[in-house]
């Protein structure tokens, strides 16, 4: 059992060690996590692992890698994307260039998906997808493109129920066990570090994803974080979140009009 | 169920169960009346795809409002919350609810164990949990931490579930205040805070 005022120290001494500031994140979630890590690496007390976090730099790397949820697939709520397809697309595509960003992209799954919806709509040669995470391991493994072959049947069940037309197997090679994505989905994809937590805006965007990461900070944090996306969209560009993710509770709730049922939002102010 | 034992001193009854579970709760919910004192969760495993559809139902069959779950929606008493599928349902200690995304827990998301346990926490001794029907042993572990914490752990009569796994596993594991019957539970529901 592990009291609320370690989780503090915890929090307290990574902050003063690495820098990273984790004392935004949504309490129950990071707790949980805190300890699940700690019986997963077999450790008999918080002070041990708490020690093994402070003196090496490498498992505190891990420490991070665990924390940060990395559960994603492509064409995750098959709905949402056909609304992409259908509705949000056709609009953003009328300009002469679109630029999308993916904040907590994770290994990719949905920036692989997005691709994939713009080659479809003839879109992608005009488009740049920013894709970032706090976590530079999942990056590593989102530049690749590659993903576990098991999970393609999902995908393809997934990609169909968002309106996909094609045989989802012509976008990947299968090989030892792993999919690898077509080389041409890669190319307007730009992938980097960036902690929603204490990075500013880097560019300005027509659609910003940001799925199932929110759900992770506390209020504060999340308010923080839709600031930046907000500072971040074009004038009439669209914020997108996970399907029980809202920005109801949000001062930016004015300033954004949400697209019928979606948890999608256009910005009009 | 023995006379006169009526819960007091519930902020929270949270209810957990797996396949056959529903089917109690559609004969159980119908019949009661507006709760004022204390919120219902339901954490149910379900198929994704039965999602809202779970929401209106209960909607339609309940005097009780419903209240939809998104992230950080306050926990009020005098509503029902349901744990949406694919994530789970953590409390804060702010009186908010919280989803998380991270791996299934006895292959399952929303887990039972992962909100009670995480009820526990926040609620302790005003957190009343009841384990219905099930083929899985999701939900033990959670009613243990739910009676660590001063709560009060009922579960279905295994020979009255249609699946008697998820409560005879728990009956064998923790020491349950109540081993009831549907119409049992129902009563008890009824009674909550009731003095």
């Amino acid at each position: 059992m592990i009291e609320d005022r370690e989780i503090e120290v915890l929090i307290n001494d990574v902050f003063e060690y690495y820098g990273l500031d984790f004392s935004g994140y949504s309490q129950a979630s990071f707790k949980r996590r805190v300890i699940r890590l700690i019986q997963l690496d077999g450790f008999k007390n918080f002070q041990e692992f708490l020690y093994r976090v402070k003196s090496e730099p490498e498992y505190f790397k891990r420490m991070v890698e665990e924390i940060t949820v990395n559960v994603t697939e492509m064409f995750r709520d098959p709905l949402f994307y056909k609304v992409l397809r259908e509705e949000i697309l056709p609009q953003l595509g009328t300009k002469p260039f679109i630029r999308f960003w993916h904040a907590g992209c994770s290994t990719g799954e949905e920036v692989f998906s997005m691709a994939i919806l713009l080659k479809e709509a003839n879109l992608l040669h005009k488009s740049l997808i920013y894709a970032t995470d706090i976590n530079g391991l999942v990056l590593e493994v989102a530049k690749k493109g590659i993903f576990p072959l098991q999970m393609m049947k999902q995908y393809s069940e997934n990609y169909m129920a968002s309106g996909g037309q094609k045989d989802f197997s012509h976008y990947y090679t299968a090989n030892y066990g792993l999919a690898k994505f077509e080389e041409d989905l890669l190319e307007k994809m730009v992938f980097s570090q960036h902690n929603l937590i204490s990075d500013t805006s880097f560019n300005e965007f027509d659609l910003i994803l940001c799925r199932n990461v929110l759900i992770y900070f506390d209020k504060d944090l999340q308010e923080r974080a839709l600031n930046l996306f907000d500072d971040s969209l074009a004038k009439l560009g669209y914020l997108a979140l996970g399907t029980k993710e809202t920005i109801k509770f949000s001062q930016l709730k004015s300033r954004f009009l949400q697209v019928e049922k979606e948890k999608i939002w256009k910005k009009i102010k | 169920m023995e006379k006169n034992k009526v819960i007091i001193n519930c902020k929270v009854l949270i209810i957990g169960g797996s396949a056959g579970s529903l089917e109690v709760l559609m004969k159980v919910f119908p019949r009661l009346s507006a709760i004022k004192s204390f919120a219902i969760v339901i954490v149910l495993h379900r198929k994704s795809s039965e999602d809202t559809l779970l929401e209106e139902l209960f909607a339609l069959k309940t005097e009780i409002p419903v209240k939809e779950v998104e992230d950080k929606t306050p926990l009020k008493p005098g509503f029902i919350y349901i744990a949406p599928s694919d994530y789970h349902l953590l409390f804060e200690k702010n009186g908010l609810l919280s989803l998380d995304i991270s791996e299934k827990i006895n292959y399952s998301r929303p887990s039972i164990d992962v909100s009670f346990e995480s009820a526990a926490e926040v609620y302790g001794e005003s957190l009343v949990g009841i384990l219905l029907s099930g083929a899985n042993a999701d939900g033990t572990d959670g009613l243990i931490a739910i009676k660590n914490a001063g709560g009060k752990i009922i579960v279905q009569k295994p020979e009255t579930s249609k699946m008697s796994f998820m409560p005879q596993n728990a009956i064998l594991n923790t020491s349950p205040d109540y081993i009831l019957e549907e119409e049992e539970i129902f009563e008890l529901i009824s009674k909550i805070n009731s003095i």
